[in-house]
């Protein structure tokens, strides 16, 4: 079995972002990007369920600037196998990216595709359900834990107060979520291997599929600041703000 | 304009976010809900203010909010509504994108402000900063953040109830089973309530003091990074930059500072209080409710004021 | 212990840094030779990530390297336009009149305002393009030296918990073998520490005294910006004794670089760096070009100051130091960028020289050191920083403008450094306490909002890399005599002195070190030793540092 593993190219996840003074977005210029950590624990997966012989390739797919394919080789470093880069604008939509991976999914027919359950930019946490949506497979969402046994795939979710198992027919999708693995690091022998993986590049125009935004930016703007409340004598006092004016007990 | 909203619910009780999602909702006009489970369910939800008509999917193929029939049944309602919405929820955020994806809709996902029909305002990065976004599709299908619109009364409404059919299940999935952590304490990042220790929990030992106070609250326990490096509790326990990430409905500060790496981690919560003996201390200026004193006395009186 | 299992590679020439020097190095190698292979190692999650300077840089250098960088899109942008150094009182400045004549060497005629990260990451990208291998967010932690003669570097084990054990997620270091190793690893490199140990390169000179550097990076509203301007000061509120002052460029896109160097050969243990550069920036001559801005960016790196007189031997079996590794910064310059590079520069030459002749040590660099016009302009300098040391500020700026003026840098004598600068703290008792202001942040902020700023982040599952190597002498030297000096030199709040009332102890924050390298440098009983963390731990600074 193929598992298709798509990643995404990020502002680190260290980074704190910094919004443009003409608020037309999030500083990107001259600041570190990485793999989606959500992606990292993804591709972990793939490499884990390989490296127990459940899989027999991993394949890892970035739809995204040339830049992008630093981030393939990061992931051919933690063990994928090769890696195709679909060139585009940076940062596309959920709706566009899981169209072109269809097209790619069509062409590697893997038996499981494992994304990140959101990328830690937009926070969108949309492309995993929308590409299981556009093939009509199941999809194992927010996993905790995966299993892969008799033709399907027994999800463990992280739903709201406790955890959802599903099982899925093969093939499937399946969204990571943080507790589903630990990445490993990928070691310096390992990042010199990986630059001699197969990496191939494929243009987004080329595919044949409609990538048009359908959500313009009219503006970005950093959150108000919180402001100090008010500082309360007894615990009394503070029973009754919580439970009269907050509402929240 | 009409809206329908995916209300989910749990073990037939309509959940609260459901019912920002509601309020949300009215601003585009009618509100629809569409309820999955029993009848009763149905119910409950037609007496929501402001909704006027409730779908009711009864068939079993429903009652555990699968995505991938759920998403089918939205798919074949969608044509009389402009608007599908549901809660940011586990739920929400499973079903509505792949429907979207089916509807050939780009989903605008935990939307905080509705601007206009067109134009939505939502958190990205983390919450470190706020998009405001236009959507051209003509179909808009939003999740929303139940802490940025309040929830619906629950009483006021008298919807008519409207029994809808099951459509064909793309048989990909089944539901297995369900874990609830009823009895343990919630998880640090989904927990509605946090307690948290800093530094001036001064021992592991005395940090067990939060424990009562937690369980009365159904809270989850957190600690700032220098009760976690003096070894208070381990470092899962860990709120701020380098820890979790939370925004519960309340955050309680014991003995933390304040520092920004700390604030990083829960800056985005609904209501924080905070109690340290440092009149100074920085977390004052995010907390809404502040008291100065002795933690091991309010702690305490706290819990038992609570019970 | 993990040698059994780690993997090796080896490479003609290794480079442990990846700032100016090594970049400039890693790039000379290539073009005099490109069979050479070269493999530059970097702790910074990428290169950049840990380059903090003004920077205001010559170009000499660069124009030796690449003489078509501009074509090639170096972001050089904002060529220095307007230039005042200000002689503050609390309240007033004074503006030193005929700089070029009196301070020359200050002049900054032809110089341009830069963000150094970013000048590091075009240089990478040149490099690469020339067929270096750079591996940034690996720390070289060990030299390997075998027979007597470095033979490679080998990068630290990921994965080691807290206490010292296999975690998980570990995976062992791995040998970068090399026929030469470059040390570029800046100022009080780790390595370099150890190279200078055990091959005893500071016989005979002078100890290095350093410096810290301190800054803030600022955007401004448009209309406040005025690209090309260069500001440094001197005097309030150092006393006489202390060496430092600030230093103000508008450059880039509405972007200001402020910031503070202090010798850190300073006395009073109860001076606070940080503190000093925060109220700086309340004096009006700076204060002006800031309010209205928000601080975007905070970093700080201690340099040397030591100049001529302290630098070590260059080279030794297996390989040699460069740039700020082996102190070539000019002081009175405030600069180090260009001297880095030709010196990185000048090594490549002396490996390319010493491989064809398969010499053990390539000493040829040192030659080709002191022929070329780094050494000059070094040597011309070279009684400046000690004058200032010797005679204190306002005597010291006297003798400097002699030196300059009369005697344009060639004096028959030389003034030495006589004490390293741990050694100058005076005990807490014999030094007053200076009154900082409390940050209002807007404009003066805290250590811990500051290193939020500085993007930086450690795993946290890892021993701290700051060793206390006798952990009673901090109780009985630094918090008896000194009371914690390194709470305060530290400009990142690693040092935290905890139950100071009743059992007062060193809480070590390790998780903050921004890798400036003080508390290796300053702490009174050199009882810290700041070793590397693991790799692509530390500051993450953004464009624009």
């Amino acid at each position: 079995m193929k598992i298709v593993v798509p990643i995404k190219r990020v502002v680190d996840y260290n980074i704190k972002p910094r919004v443009k003074p003409d608020g037309s977005g999030v500083e990107t210029t001259g600041v570190k990007m990485s793999m989606n950590p959500f992606d990292e624990i993804a591709v972990e997966e793939a490499v884990r369920l390989k490296e127990k012989g459940v899989a027999t390739e991993v394949v890892v797919v970035s739809v995204g600037v040339q830049q992008a394919q630093d981030t393939l080789r990061t992931a051919m470093a933690m063990g994928a196998d090769r890696a195709v880069l679909v060139l585009s604008e940076e940062s596309p939509e959920p709706l566009a990216v899981a169209k072109v991976l269809k097209v790619i999914v069509a062409k590697e027919d893997p038996g499981l595709v494992i994304l990140g359950k959101q990328a830690i930019d937009d926070d969108m946490n949309a492309t995993g359900q929308m590409l299981a949506g556009l093939l009509g497979w199941g999809q194992g969402t927010f996993a905790g834990n995966v299993e892969v046994a008799d033709g399907k795939v027994k999800v463990s979710r992280e739903i709201d107060g406790g955890t959802e198992d599903v099982s899925l027919v093969l093939p499937a999708i399946v969204t990571a979520d943080l507790r589903l693995n630990e990445p490993r690091y990928a070691s310096l022998p390992n990042i010199m291997k990986a630059k001699k993986k197969p990496l191939e590049t494929l243009n987004v125009a080329d595919l044949g599929v409609d990538t048009t935004r359908r959500l313009t930016i009219v503006s970005v703007a950093e959150p108000a600041e919180r402001k100090a409340g008010i500082k309360v004598e007894t615990v009394s006092e503070l029973v009754e703000k919580l439970r009269n004016e907050a509402k929240v007990i | 304009m009409t809206a329908l909203v995916l209300l989910d619910h749990e073990d037939g009780r309509i959940k609260q976010a459901a019912l920002s999602a509601v309020t949300a909702a009215t601003q585009f006009g009618d509100v629809h809900v569409l309820v999955t489970g029993e009848r009763s369910v149905a119910e409950t939800a037609a007496k929501i203010s402001g909704v006027t008509k409730v779908l009711h999917a009864a068939d079993a193929l429903y009652a555990h909010e699968m995505a991938e029939p759920l998403a089918a049944l939205l798919v074949s309602l969608a044509g009389s509504y402009d608007q599908i919405l549901a809660s940011a929820s586990a739920v929400g955020k499973n079903v509505l994108p792949r429907a979207a994806a089916l509807l050939d809709v780009q989903p605008v996902p935990d939307v905080v402000r509705i601007v206009d029909a067109d134009t939505f305002v939502r958190p990205i990065y983390a919450g470190n900063a706020l998009a405001t976004v236009k959507s051209s599709d003509s179909k808009k299908i939003l999740t929303v953040r139940s802490s940025a619109f309040d929830a619906a009364p629950a009483e006021g409404g008298s919807a008519a109830i409207e029994e809808v059919a099951a459509v064909e299940n793309p048989n990909v999935s089944e539901f297995v089973a369900v874990h609830l952590s009823a009895s343990e304490r919630p998880e640090l990042d989904s927990a509605r309530v946090v307690v948290s220790g800093g530094r001036g929990l001064l021992s592991e030992e005395k940090f067990r003091i939060l424990e009562p106070l937690a369980d009365t609250l159904g809270a989850a326990i957190g600690a700032s990074r220098a009760a976690v490096d003096s070894g208070f509790v381990s470092n899962e326990y860990q709120v701020g930059q380098t820890g979790k990430i939370v925004a519960p409905e309340l955050y309680i500060a014991f003995g933390i500072s304040g520092a920004i790496q700390h604030l990083a981690g829960m800056k985005d919560s609904r209501v924080i209080v905070a109690v340290n003996k440092d009149p100074e201390a920085p977390i004052f200026q995010v907390a809404d409710y502040g008291i100065v004193g002795d933690l091991f006395e309010i702690v305490p009186e706290l819990t038992e004021k609570l019970k | 212990m993990s040698e059994a299992e780690r993997e090796s590679m080896s490479f003609d020439v290794v480079i442990v840094g990846g700032g100016p020097a090594g970049l400039a190095a890693a790039i000379r190698l290539r073009q005099l030779s490109p069979q050479t292979s070269v493999c530059l190692i970097e702790k910074g999650s990428e290169i950049g990530a840990h380059i903090v300077s003004g920077a205001v840089i010559e170009p000499r250098a660069l124009s030796e390297l690449l003489p078509d960088w501009k074509e090639r899109g170096a972001p050089l942008n904002t060529p220095v336009a307007t230039e005042d150094m200000l002689f503050l009182t609390e309240t007033r400045s004074f503006r030193v009149p005929a700089l070029d004549k009196f301070m020359p060497h200050m002049a900054n005629h032809g110089n341009y305002i830069v963000s150094l990260g970013e000048v590091c990451r075009w240089l990478a990208s040149q490099a690469e393009e020339l067929g270096v291998e750079i591996y940034p967010g690996f720390a070289a932690s060990e030299v390997l030296i075998e027979n007597n003669r470095v033979v490679g570097v080998a990068t630290g084990d990921m994965g080691i918990t807290r206490d010292g054990k296999q975690g998980p997620n570990y995976q062992p270091g791995m040998e970068l073998r090399a026929t030469y190793t470059l040390f570029a690893e800046g100022c009080r490199g780790s390595l370099t520490k150890q190279v200078m140990q055990h091959y005893d390169l500071r016989k005979g000179v002078d100890p290095q005294t350093y410096g810290l550097g301190i800054k803030e990076v600022w955007e401004v509203p448009p209309e406040k910006h005025r690209p090309g301007l260069v500001q440094h000061s001197f005097g309030w509120p150092m006393d006489d004794n202390t060496y430092g002052g600030a230093w103000l460029y508008h450059f880039g896109e509405n972007l200001v670089s402020y910031g503070f160097v202090i010798g850190l050969d300073y006395s009073n243990t109860w001076l606070s760096p940080f503190d000093e550069m925060q109220r700086v920036k309340q004096h009006p001559a700076f204060r002006k070009h800031l309010e209205g801005g928000r601080r975007i960016s905070y970093g700080a790196r201690a340099l040397s100051e030591g100049g001529l007189q302290a630098i070590p031997r260059l080279t030794f079996p297996g390989g040699a130091l460069t740039g700020d590794s082996a102190g070539f910064l000019n002081v009175p310059k405030i600069k180090g960028t260009h001297t880095a590079m030709k010196s990185g520069m000048l090594a490549a030459e002396a490996l390319v020289d010493a491989m064809s002749t398969e010499r053990v040590e390539p000493a040829s660099y040192v030659q080709l050191i002191k022929e070329s016009w780094l050494w000059d302009e070094l040597k011309s300098v070279r009684n400046i920083r000690p004058a200032f040391a010797r005679f204190g500020m306002k005597k010291g700026a006297v003798y400097s403008a002699i030196d300059a003026m009369l005697l344009k840098g060639r004096a028959p004598w030389t003034l030495h450094f006589r004490h390293q600068d741990n050694e100058e703290l005076l005990a807490a008792s014999l030094c007053e306490k200076p009154a900082y202001p409390k940050p209002d942040g807007k404009l003066t902020f805290d250590r811990l909002s500051s290193v939020f700023l500085s993007n930086t982040n450690h795993e946290e599952d890892q021993p701290v890399h700051l060793r206390v190597k006798n952990q009673g002498l901090w109780r009985t030297v630094n918090w008896d005599v000194f009371h914690s000096p390194e709470s305060r030199y530290c400009p990142a709040g690693v040092y935290e002195v905890v139950n100071e009332t009743s059992e007062p102890a060193l809480h070590i924050n390790a998780q903050n070190c921004v890798h400036c390298k003080t508390c290796d440098i300053k702490d009174p009983a050199q009882n810290i030793d700041w070793t590397v963390p693991e790799g692509s731990g530390g500051p993450n600074y953004p464009a624009g540092m």
